[in-house]
């Protein structure tokens, strides 16, 4: 069949069953958005395009499948530049389409001209720069390919406009269904080796101490299942990091929560004396190692993942499995068979003895004084439904909604762990509603991160994604000001938000939001059970809280976990 | 002026497919990761595939973390650590003299035979001359020719494939 490229580039979406697009037209996609109007699929409209990047990250994750993005050259493709860095760096996949300039242009500054394809090359897992309309099926085959197989990651495709454009003779194609893959240089090893999966059972059985260092690679390989079985059957504790929460659910009495710089006691020192790490689908990120040479001191290390890269890149394993988290977890319960397993009891009498004395706890808030942010967090878990999901911006907001929500369903937790991208939440949160328009969606955002994205609800109000956000309005730039305060002898160097603009209810109201402001404790149960009961426009409700709490615990920057600091009122019982 | 070659080095020998700025990935994926490059030799092997030879220095970055990141590039098929002692690894280097009398010509030439180099162009008592040689003989020969007023030199990078085995 003869068409165009624009009209093939969007048959080919369709061929891969997609059937959300975020994004924003120009000039060299305008062919492109030409065949928008009659293709099979919906076409989000946003405000700008990093909140499309940021959509198409959010839906993927929610929903398992690849995330599409697609916006015009130039400044548009640079705005996308910061979600495929978060993307790449938090393995999440998406497929972005950016138009370029005729390819006769390239090279020559041409009006929205970027070196896309080279601008992207460190924060995409592959990129394309297309030449011929006729390859438009086969590329955007293999990018849908390698965005989801092996470690999931952002591929980006470049488009000159001469060859999507129908008024150009270069644009003319012969559609052909695409073939299967054939990419000599990518095939993605699944199964490990039985002889290191018994290393690995072997290292198990013979541990005293062992903890389950669980990672996000558990969420990307649909492991869950398998997670709470090895889990189960090995009566190992498990530690839930920042990109796993909801891997084992947070009720599971072997889960030990989230550990790192901001996680609780007991999951840091848990890892700290451990006998055994089994790091599954985890990559050692310094958030969660603190001072290297200190980590874990005592423990052999068990380390399964997808990307060889992985293995041994920060610390050096005893056994090292590449492979497929889900098949490798199923493989190391096999081969358990029905072998007795040690219960573990003293080990974990000890972790109980910590989870008592170190719960994660807060003060209550001083009669008349500030909403306490863990208390609206708690309060939030506590009125919406169990399977909500929610997402948050980056800061101290993003710990406290980490450490304080009950992540008991995998795929309910959307955050920037390794880029740590400032106003991802709103359209995070947009993205996983648009794939998942049944579930309710909360964003839970900083009075920071609110003001690089809220104009995204917009894009929620009139594309009707209902969206809500739960604006922890502590008025300033927290997660700074503690650092400034702890660490820069309280100077507080350009980090106070508070106004007295902008009036955050006018601002959302005037985006097409309900908007509740809440500042009495005793309205914050209503707000939230009003907030769940409006499904027809987004809401923004601002809990004004207190300016001074900080993120505890808290393992100071470079510092050994052992140094971890609970809050100051735990700080007076011995250790 | 003689080259400063990392003792610890080795030798990759990287199939790639022949793609579009295939070379800016390998590259660009050695800035960002801190990785440095001794040399680096690329060329066809045929209508799909290129071969690169890349000297790294081993100092910079665990050679094992080089090849797994390298193996990423969804381009780079197949990456071989090629051992110097068993590998047959060439390189080539072209040099321009220009020297004082005849009697010096004279000695380069000497000079040039002892290493079966090659004498490219002569004109007066200016020389073009060429070795292919292990990069090692390269230096020597390179050594023995400075104190001739050595104007220009260019060297290949190395190239190698696995030996016989």
């Amino acid at each position: 069949m003869e068409m165009d490229g624009g009209q093939a580039l969007l048959k080919a979406l369709e061929f891969e069953g997609v059937e959300v697009v975020f994004g924003y037209p120009g000039g060299a996609i305008l062919p492109v958005y030409d065949s928008v109007i009659e293709a099979g699929l919906r076409h989000v409209l946003v405000r700008h395009e990093q909140g499309a990047g940021h959509m198409a990250s959010g839906y993927a994750h929610a929903t398992g499948k690849p995330g599409v993005v697609m916006v015009t050259s130039g400044p548009a493709a640079t705005n996308i530049v910061t979600p495929l860095a978060d993307a790449y760096l938090d393995s999440v996949p998406i497929v972005a389409i950016t138009g370029q300039v005729p390819y006769g242009l390239i090279g020559t500054d041409a009006f929205q001209e970027t070196d896309t394809t080279g601008i992207t090359m460190s924060i995409t897992k592959h990129n394309y720069l297309v030449s011929d309309p006729n390859d438009i099926p086969q590329v955007v085959h293999e990018a849908f390919h390698i965005a989801t197989h092996g470690r999931p990651g952002p591929v980006l495709i470049d488009l000159p406009k001469n060859i999507t454009d129908a008024m150009n003779p270069d644009s003319v194609m012969t559609w052909r269904d695409p073939v299967p893959v054939d990419l000599p240089g990518f095939q993605p090893v699944l199964d490990a080796d039985q002889a290191d999966i018994d290393a690995a059972i072997k290292l198990l059985s013979e541990a005293h101490r062992p903890v389950i260092y669980a990672g996000g690679g558990i969420l990307k390989a649909r492991a869950a299942e398998e997670l709470r079985a090895l889990a189960e059957r090995t009566n190992t504790p498990v530690v839930t990091t920042l990109m796993a929460r909801g891997a084992l659910p947070d009720s599971h009495e072997l889960n030990l929560g989230m550990p790192g710089m901001h996680g609780n006691y007991t999951a840091v020192m848990a890892m700290q004396e451990a006998d055994l790490l089994l790091a599954l689908g985890s990559r050692f990120d310094d958030r969660v190692t603190g001072r290297l040479d200190s980590f874990a001191p005592d423990a052999k290390v068990v380390h399964v993942d997808i990307d060889p890269a992985e293995l041994g890149k920060i610390r050096q394993p005893d056994v090292a499995i590449r492979g497929d988290a889900k098949r490798v977890i199923a493989a190391m319960l096999d081969t358990l068979g029905s072998a007795t397993v040690e219960d573990h009891g003293a080990w974990r009498s000890k972790l109980s003895g910590w989870q008592e004395n170190y719960p994660l706890a807060y003060e209550d808030a001083e009669p008349g004084g500030k909403l306490k942010p863990q208390m609206v967090i708690e309060a939030l878990r506590d009125g919406s439904p169990e399977d909500t999901i929610v997402a948050s911006g980056v800061g101290q907001h993003q710990m406290w909604a980490s450490q304080y929500w009950r992540f008991d369903h995998a795929y309910t937790w959307l955050n920037s762990g390794g880029l740590g991208t400032m106003g991802y939440s709103i359209p995070a949160a947009i993205g996983a509603k648009a794939g998942m328009p049944d579930r309710t969606v909360w964003a839970i955002d900083g009075d920071g991160c609110f003001q690089m994205t809220c104009q995204e609800l917009i894009t929620a109000a009139v594309e009707q994604i209902p969206v809500k956000v739960a604006l922890l309005n502590n008025t300033f730039l927290g997660m700074v000001r503690q650092w400034q305060e702890m660490f820069y002898e309280n100077r507080l160097s350009e980090v106070d938000l508070s106004g007295p603009v902008p009036d955050y209810i006018k601002l959302s109201e005037a985006m097409g939001c309900v908007a509740i402001r809440v500042e009495d404790p005793d309205e914050v149960e209503d707000a939230i059970a009003r907030a769940n009961a409006i499904n027809d426009r987004p809401v923004v409700v601002e809990f004004v809280t207190e300016p001074g709490e900080n993120v505890y615990p808290m393992v100071p920057g470079g510092k050994s976990n052992s140094d971890i600091v609970v809050p100051p009122f735990q700080q007076k019982e011995t250790r | 002026m003689r080259p400063i070659l990392a003792t610890n080095t080795h030798t990759l020998a990287v199939l790639v497919e022949n793609k579009a700025g295939v070379l800016a990935r390998v590259a660009g994926l050695f800035a960002r990761r801190g990785f440095n490059i001794e040399s680096l030799a690329v060329a066809p092997t045929d209508e799909r595939f290129s071969r690169i030879t890349i000297v790294v220095d081993a100092e910079s970055a665990s050679i094992d973390q080089v090849k797994k990141q390298l193996d990423k590039l969804i381009n780079v098929v197949d990456i071989r650590d090629l051992p110097p002692e068993s590998s047959a690894l060439r390189e080539m280097v072209l040099v321009r003299l220009s020297l004082d009398d005849e009697g010096q010509v004279d000695d380069v030439l000497q000079l040039v035979s002892g290493f079966s180099g090659a004498v490219l162009r002569v004109r007066g008592t200016d020389l073009i001359l060429s070795l292919s040689s292990r990069p090692e003989e390269l230096d020597a020969f390179i050594d023995k020719l400075q104190p001739y007023g050595l104007v220009e030199l260019q060297r290949t990078g190395a190239i190698a494939i696995p030996g016989i085995e």
